[in-house]
């Protein structure tokens, strides 16, 4: 497989690097699920095991426990349309991994599909994987409190359009992340996406920062998305809105209507 | 799982979308003109008229955000079309999708950035919102119950839908005083026939010793500011003049309605200050001339090509039905005109349903139908017809199993809740919530169970505009605000007996009641009807009596029942009862707040 700037990779491309073994595929899923069968090849990085301590330092030292280094082409999945691999994809992109890619379809998806599973537990033998934060891709809330101002920056928030309509941060602009995926996909084909973006606006010049509700799962998911869809410089605030909120920050509401009335969950 | 009824359900040869409405190049357009209206390059006013015109409502309080409705023309929607609506539901609005009055989908609080993608979505479908807003021909309507209904003399599915076809885009319709509404129904008892600017009822007629088929024409009603329940045209208007007649009463409206003042400006009207009789002679010479005049012959292309029917899988499953099988069956089902099979009735709340229960019915319509389609109701509901009557104990395990069973869909526990405050800019009051919170009432109180009870409705509209419909319910209520020193609290004006029949009549006024007692009242009335009713009379007909000043026993007038209910209009102090002063919903004290209308844009 070539370097990852193309964001996702479909079953096919991703059955013949297994065969070649020249990938190291990622299954984000819980340990228990990951037991019970899971892509051939595939380590397991729940996403919790992640979350507890997400410092570069601890993050590499699980790299290198599934052999990945520098040159590692890397390849993630989930089951949940694509949100929690996003999330550790652009934690390796952070540490300075250049070549993570996620599985653009479900680990439901894949086996709905009849694609091969196994049980079989794999051990790697372990790899030195370097440090080279990229702090460009990452968006703190001191940042974000003058990117607007500074750099013309374009907050996005992937939450649902209810959450977002309730309470957001000021200034930013709502893009579901279910507007980003297909029946099919987790993400759809990058023209689309592209569309998309531009009727809001957005360029391939425009700083764009995402965020959603609490630790960047959608908002990894918004990211990619932006990213495939080749939208300049892009960064999560990988925090999100739980932070913003808990720093008391200030926030915008959508006032005098009772839209979640509307709902019928 | 049975593999046959799988198969069955995917087959899908019955769910083959004939119609298309749609236009993919009007999506184009839409994303262009949206960008030129950001940038300055059109007018406010043109492109508001522009979005209206292609079906995208301003929202509450925003422009920014649309309400984008989705034209279902005669209420027939396809289980594609729907699981379509499902997703762009979930993609671009709030992840639920309302049924409207008027048969119409509704996707709320859509980026208008994004109605665009809305519209190419729909497309792909054969579905269209053009000319579901602003001043134009609306939605045609045609009863849930065409072809199936016991009453009916024949169908008028395929007249509803050939009128659609020829009036959408049509370059007369595209700039008319007002919004312009036609409904046709089955027979005098279901349906709003006498309440739109055209109402028509399917009816034979023997002429020259052959049995002809046409119409009974209603002009000139509608609910809103000066509500008016339609005028007869003739005895009988045969097929061959129903376009004549529908262009002639166009073309007048097109000519003499009242530009200058929007708000007056609906054919009902014209026909009012005019007088029928005057108006009535006018029409009849349009008529005459656009029938000897139309440089084209035009004919309405009405495909009436006997529909297919897949014959309903026999169910070999014994399992038990689930408890409140004949509930339901009672207060959501209606037998057909055809031997062994009923219209199944789903109710929501307030109209409001899930992209998840979008796709489920549009599952359960491919193996429950025999006809593989829905059709959209008149009180914010569904049908679901041709399901044979052995198949519904499964059916019914079916919704129950996925949350569709709610009872009361025919009853008064199913009442109509306009936006109102969720998303109107006009409204004044949460009587879209109102409603939802009447049902739950009712529902937990078994009272959709109650026969007494189930002829008669319950409509709210948020502000004195009439989207709820309240002037034909049996209990109406229109939002205001009322006012307890300095503090201000949410009130709805109620109207008793009104009923949009062959015996349609508006509700007459009753009382002034604060949001917070209105279900209080509604079931005081209730209490009061169960004691002074005779035998085997029910609410709506205990009601009809009394708003006729014709009360037999102590409750004689509608002036008894305000007396009755006065009591519950006393406002608190606001330290003793803050919730008084609040409306349903989230949300700070009660304070009127509108925005300017679109209707009249």
């Amino acid at each position: 497989m070539g370097k990852s700037n193309s964001t996702t990779i479909d079953v096919d491309s991703l059955r013949s690097s297994i065969r070649d073994k020249s990938v190291r595929v990622i299954d984000i899923r819980k340990e228990e699920e990951y037991k019970q069968d899971h892509i051939p090849g595939s380590v397991n990085l729940p996403l919790a095991t992640l979350l507890s301590d997400d410092s570069p330092e601890k993050i590499v030292q699980l790299v290198n426990s599934f052999g990945i280094d520098d040159e590692t082409p890397v390849v993630v999945y989930d089951n949940t349309f694509g949100a929690l691999a996003s999330r550790v994809a652009w934690t390796l992109e952070y540490i300075g991994h250049s070549d993570v890619s996620l599985l653009d379809v479900t680990f439901d998806t894949w086996k709905k599909i009849c694609l091969e599973t196994t049980r079989e537990i794999n051990d790697y033998p372990k790899k030195e994987h370097s440090i080279k934060l990229r702090p460009e891709i990452l968006a703190t809330a001191n940042y974000l409190e003058t990117a607007k101002k500074k750099n013309g920056s374009i907050l996005v928030d992937n939450r649902e359009r209810l959450n977002y309509l309730e309470q957001h941060i000021p200034g930013a602009i709502n893009i579901p992340y279910r507007m980003l995926s297909s029946s099919e996909k987790i993400l759809k084909p990058k023209e689309e996406l592209k569309r998309l973006f531009q009727n809001r606006n957005i360029s391939s010049d425009s700083e764009l920062v995402t965020y959603c509700g609490s630790v960047g799962t959608l908002s990894g998911l918004g990211y990619y998305a932006l990213k495939k869809a080749e939208m300049g410089n892009t960064k999560l605030y990988v925090h999100s809105f739980k932070e913003w909120k808990s720093l008391e920050k200030p926030t915008e509401t959508q006032e005098s209507a009772h839209y979640w009335d509307l709902s019928a969950e | 799982m049975d593999h046959s009824k799988l198969d069955y359900s995917k087959s899908g040869k019955l769910s083959e979308i004939k119609i298309n409405w749609a236009k993919p190049e009007e999506v184009e357009t839409f994303a262009k003109t949206v960008k030129h209206y950001r940038q300055d390059k059109i007018s406010h006013d043109d492109f508001r008229r522009f979005r209206l015109q292609h079906g995208a409502y301003g929202s509450r309080m925003t422009e920014d955000y649309s309400m984008v409705r989705i034209k279902i023309p005669a209420g027939e929607i396809h289980p594609r079309q729907l699981e379509k609506i499902a997703d762009l539901s979930e993609y671009y609005s709030i992840g639920s999708a309302h049924v409207s009055t008027r048969q119409n989908i509704q996707l709320h609080w859509v980026i208008l950035e994004d109605v665009s993608e809305v519209m190419r979505g729909l497309a792909e479908v054969g579905l269209t919102t053009r000319e579901a807003c602003g001043n134009t021909v609306r939605n045609v309507m045609c009863s849930p119950l065409a072809n199936v209904c016991p009453n009916e003399e024949f169908d008028p599915t395929p007249y509803a839908i050939a009128t659609a076809k020829f009036l959408l885009r049509n370059p007369l319709c595209q700039s008319l005083p007002r919004k312009f509404k036609i409904n046709y129904t089955c027979c005098d008892d279901h349906g709003m026939a006498r309440i739109a600017d055209i109402g028509l009822i399917p009816q034979h007629k023997e002429i020259d010793g052959k049995i002809k088929k046409g119409f009974k024409v209603f002009l000139g009603g509608g609910l809103g500011n000066w509500s008016s329940v339609g005028y007869q045209l003739e005895e009988f208007t045969p097929e061959d003049d129903l376009l004549y007649t529908i262009l002639a009463v166009i073309k007048l409206f097109d000519r003499l309605g009242n530009r200058k003042n929007m708000a007056r400006n609906r054919l009902r009207y014209l026909v009012n200050e005019m007088g029928w009789e005057k108006f009535r002679s006018i029409f009849l010479k349009k008529r005459q001339v656009t029938r000897t005049t139309q440089s084209i012959i035009h004919k309405l292309d009405v495909d009436d090509t006997p529909q297919e029917y897949t014959p309903p899988v026999v169910s070999v499953e014994t399992s038990s039905t689930p408890a409140g099988y004949s509930r339901w069956l009672k207060t959501n089902t209606l037998k057909q005109k055809q031997d062994g099979f009923r219209v199944v009735f789903l109710a929501f709340e307030a109209g409001d349903i899930t992209s998840n229960h979008l796709r489920m019915i549009a599952q359960i319509a491919r193996e429950f139908s025999a006809e593989g389609k829905i059709r959209n109701g008149f009180i914010q509901n569904m049908a679901l017809r041709w399901v044979a009557e052995s198949e519904l104990s499964r059916l019914y395990s079916k919704l129950v199993e996925v949350g569709l069973a709610k009872t009361g869909a025919l009853t008064m526990a199913s009442p109509i809740g306009c936006t109102g405050t969720t998303s109107c800019n006009l409204a004044i009051t949460n009587s879209h919530r109102l409603a939802k919170e009447i049902q739950r009432k009712f529902l937990e109180l078994g009272l959709d169970n109650d026969e007494a009870l189930q002829d008669s409705s319950i409509k709210i509209s948020g502000c004195p505009n009439s989207c709820g419909q309240h002037e034909i319910a049996t209990i109406g209520f229109y939002g205001g605000g009322g006012r307890s020193g300095k503090d201000m609290y949410p009130l709805y004006t109620m109207q008793l007996g009104g009923r949009a029949d062959g015996e349609a009549r508006l509700g007459a006024t009753c009382i002034r009641m604060p949001a917070k007692r209105v279900i209080p009242a509604i079931l005081k009335i209730i209490d009061v009807f169960k004691s002074e009713r005779k035998q085997n009379e029910t609410l709506s007909s205990w009601i009809q009596k009394i708003v006729e000043g014709k009360g037999e026993t102590n409750v004689k007038s509608v002036r008894d029942i305000k007396n009755i209910l006065e009591p519950l209009t006393k406002a608190p102090l606001i330290k003793e009862d803050k919730d008084f002063f609040m409306d349903y919903g989230i949300g700070e004290s009660y304070h009127v707040k509108t925005g300017k209308g679109e209707c009249a844009a």
